[in-house]
């Protein structure tokens, strides 16, 4: 009984791998990385962690830890490169919808 | 079944070969199809160890001899609980589980990013496939948990009696995967440097990970520490060892690494530092998992020597010379960004940071492979002990914890003497009023190391007290919520800041307890007899009574006798508390007919010590009932003429059954022979102050780790709606 249930087990854990891993090859084939998916979400990564800084300084102003001045000046360096970083996505999302066209 | 283990691992090394080969062809030639192949091997992987895994679970559960792990490290005797975590008690079962812990981590972390990194993923995979066919192949062709004897004996050796504490069966799960949770952010900075894509990217998805493992590999360090504390009999929660200094280097390298990689999200510096932390944490986790397993090194918590020393190095050597060979052939790439815009600013801090833990980790490492280092120099093998590791690591402690107060008041960037004066008036202020508490109302002057520790702890809790205060009552000015909701909903938008800053007061309140119960403890070790009493410190402890159990052990160890002491604690004449050590005696295996009662308490003995915590102090006593010693083993029995005499009642042609019935009776007698005129025994006891605050440190840093760790609810939100764009996207695509 014991070897009729290991046997089973065996098969069932042969099969299993069999079918996982020659899944994506019963699919139609994907040649060539998907570039722009992984630069928009780069860049969306990009933003999220400029406005986390944005909030870090202004944090940072609030409990007291930085001048006005240095407080200002930061920000309006930070808010441009949030900027930048806005544009590169807007550009990315025009390129693509171009291409798909 | 042992069968289809045997078939489970071969087809694990199997799958992990296979995946490594399809993820890099994949990478190679563009191909998403051998990719995705590629990643779904390791989700193959973690099924098949996970069925491995409970096929050997099984066997521990079902007392199955037949598998000589089982019979090795278990026992008919041995508690269900005790059973059940048996497993990684030995060589080849730590091994499976360090390879399915892996696997199953591996497997979060691909299928997080199975849409994300797509250049870096397949190299990433590749890299945790092959640790992952590295530890199947050792159980493979080396050491199979799954080996068996035939016909299977009938009883087991039994698991040894140290490691039957309830630290040990969640310790070595904590610290693997502690040790595995590092394999991702090792393998994707193996994979962002194959590629050349060294940004942040790949830093913030990987970042949690490199959390957990800190988390876990922290909470495994304490737990072992807890362990030495309780199960080990000499009072101490830290000696030094080499396996423990082996945890310790990786935790400190994942620590400078979580620091100094905000400075690489934020301004896109420090990258060339970052990549090596992270290839060196990783290198020296597995270090520290050769070290439990090659005998090079002597120490407690070690296997003992074995064949497996050979394809570590290896695997040392091979992750050593690559990660080399990575960093300096990308080092164009590796450029800063940016540079330091100030000395002074939380970056500077955080660079200081990572200089002392580096330091730190040098330091322990140099001291934990000095044995080998002057052997090669000198030809002789010398080690050095903990005085010679208090020297170097007491300073840079020190100035860790200092740093961890400094970090959290000043701004990134830069900070200007103003705001500097005002930021750090109430920490100075916390500094100065515990140097002079501690030379007037506490006892704790004799020691500038403890005061000063003590002055830097409270200059820590004094910072980031103040840091919350002021983020409070910025969140109530700006968003008018009520003072509860206010502290709440500024942690829940910042976890990362305030999960760290509760961290740093951990670790504050951590160093407290240990400078306290380091400097200040007092230990006597002394031989009593009932009615006798010694002064330990300022406390009175006096042996009122012996006492005594067979089989009904009460710390559920399944101890066969225990013999033990009743304390009486007194300070100034008032009674303080009662202490309850005692000695558990264990069966050795095989029974000796014939010797019987001598068979069952001549395994191990093993101290289960009498505790009276609270949070001003510990008082601590192990005892050994003296008597005579078994050259066998240099096992201790309370009265070898008593068991002599007990083994000569017992007839020899009785069934083993009758005579093993009769040898419970003969243990009672004995056990209530020892209460009734018990013989003078051992005692060490110990006064120490303020150790229950290592503890609640402890606790304090897990709950700032779950703090940071855990994911903001609009990331939550985020991966809900993307899971549906994509599905979107999907559906489009298929119309």
């Amino acid at each position: 009984m014991t070897a009729l249930i290991a046997a089973l087990l065996i098969a069932a854990l042969l099969l299993f791998v069999l079918w996982a891993l020659s899944a994506p090859f019963r699919r139609d084939a994907v040649v060539g990385a998907p570039g722009d998916t992984d630069a928009r979400r780069a860049l969306e990564s990009a933003k999220e962690a400029k406005y986390a800084e944005i909030r870090d300084n202004e944090t940072d102003y609030r409990t007291g830890k930085l001048s006005d001045e240095d407080f200002r000046a930061l920000d309006r360096q930070l808010r441009a490169e949030a900027v930048v970083i806005l544009r590169a996505i807007d550009e990315l999302a025009a390129r693509t919808s171009a291409s798909s066209v | 079944m042992a069968f289809a283990g045997r078939v489970a691992l071969v087809l694990a090394l199997s799958v992990a070969l296979y995946g490594i080969v399809a993820a890099l062809y994949g990478a190679r030639r563009g191909r998403r199809d051998w990719v995705d192949s590629g990643r779904r091997s390791v989700y193959c992987l973690a099924a098949i160890l996970t069925v491995a895994m409970v096929i050997l679970e099984v066997a521990f559960i079902r007392n199955d001899f037949a598998y000589n792990t089982v019979a090795n490290t278990s026992s008919t005797t041995t508690p269900l609980l005790y059973r059940a975590a048996a497993m990684w008690s030995s060589q080849e079962g730590s091994l499976l589980l360090w390879v399915w812990l892996l696997s199953i981590w591996a497997s979060v972390a691909t299928f997080i990013t199975r849409n994300r990194l797509r250049d870096i993923v397949p190299y990433a995979t590749s890299v945790l496939l092959g640790f992952g066919a590295f530890f199947a192949m050792l159980l493979v062709f080396f050491d199979s948990p799954f080996a068996q004897t035939h016909p299977a004996p009938t009883e087991g050796a039994g698991l040894d009696p140290l490691l039957r504490n309830p630290s040990m069966l969640i310790h070595p799960p904590m610290l693997y995967s502690g040790y595995t949770f590092f394999a991702i952010p090792f393998a994707f900075a193996v994979g962002a440097l194959v590629v050349r894509r060294v940004d942040a990217d790949w830093i913030r998805l990987t970042r949690r990970f490199a959390l957990a493992s800190w988390l876990f590999l922290g909470i495994g360090i304490v737990l072992g520490a807890r362990w030495s504390y309780y199960e080990l009999g000499w009072g101490g929660y830290w000696g030094w060892d080499p396996v423990e200094n082996a945890a310790l280097m990786p935790w400190l390298l994942s620590t400078a690494f979580l620091h100094s990689v905000m400075i690489q999200e934020k301004r896109g510096m420090l990258k060339i530092w970052n990549a090596s932390l992270v290839l060196a944490a990783s290198t020296l986790a597995i270090v520290g998992t050769f070290l439990v397993r090659s005998g090079v090194l002597n120490s407690i918590h070690a296997f003992g020597a074995s064949t497996l020393g050979i394809p570590f190095v290896t695997l040392i050597a091979a992750m050593t010379a690559g990660s080399v060979y990575l960093v300096v052939s990308r080092r164009g790439v590796l450029r800063s960004e940016h540079s330091l815009d100030s000395m002074f600013s939380r970056e500077a801090a955080f660079l200081l940071n990572n200089v002392v833990l580096v330091g730190l980790c040098f330091v322990i490492f140099w001291g934990t492979f000095f044995p080998l280092i002057s052997e090669a120099v000198t030809g002789t093998s010398a080690a050095v002990g903990p005085p010679w590791f208090n020297r170097y690591t007491v300073p840079l402690a020190l100035i860790l914890v200092l740093l961890s107060g400094v970090g959290p008041v000043i701004a990134w960037r830069r900070a200007t003497l103003a705001n500097a004066r005002r930021n750090f008036l109430a920490p100075i202020g916390a500094a100065a009023a515990m140097a002079i508490a501690c030379y007037t109302v506490l006892p704790a002057h004799s020691s500038i190391g403890a005061v000063l520790l003590f002055c830097a702890a409270a200059f820590v809790v004094a910072s980031v007290t103040q840091e919350f205060w002021r983020g409070w009552r910025a969140r109530r000015a700006t968003a008018g919520e009520s003072a509860p909701v206010a502290l709440l909903s500024m942690v829940r938008r910042n976890r990362r800041r305030y999960g760290g800053y509760i961290v740093h007061v951990g670790i504050a309140v951590l160093f407290i307890g240990v400078a306290a119960s380091s400097t200040f403890q007092h230990e006597q070790t002394v031989s009593l007899q009932v009615g006798q009493s010694t002064h330990v410190g300022a406390y009175t402890m006096k042996y009122v009574k012996a006492t005594g159990s067979v089989v009904t052990d009460p710390n559920h160890t399944g101890a066969t006798m225990t013999l033990g002491a009743l304390l009486r604690v007194t300070r100034g004449g008032h009674y303080v508390g009662t202490l309850r050590p005692s000695a558990g005696y264990y069966p050795a295996s095989p029974i000796v007919p014939g010797q019987v009662v001598a068979s069952l308490i001549s395994g191990d003995a093993v101290d289960q010590i009498g505790l009276q915590s609270s949070w001003r102090r510990d008082l601590w006593a192990a005892i050994k009932p003296l008597g005579t010693t078994l050259p066998a083993n240099g096992t201790q029995l309370p009265e070898e003429s008593l068991v002599n005499r007990a083994d000569a009642s017992i007839s020899p042609t009785w069934s083993a059954t009758t005579q093993l019935y009769s040898a419970y009776w003969e243990l009672r007698a004995i056990a209530a022979h020892y209460v009734a005129s018990p013989p003078p025994a051992s005692f060490t006891l110990i006064a120490s102050p303020l150790v229950m605050w290592i503890w609640i440190g402890a606790l304090i840093v897990l709950i700032g780790g779950l703090t940071a760790i855990w994911p903001a609810p609009s990331a939550l939100r985020d991966r809900v709606r993307a899971r549906y764009l994509a599905r979107v996207a999907q559906e489009l695509g298929r119309a």
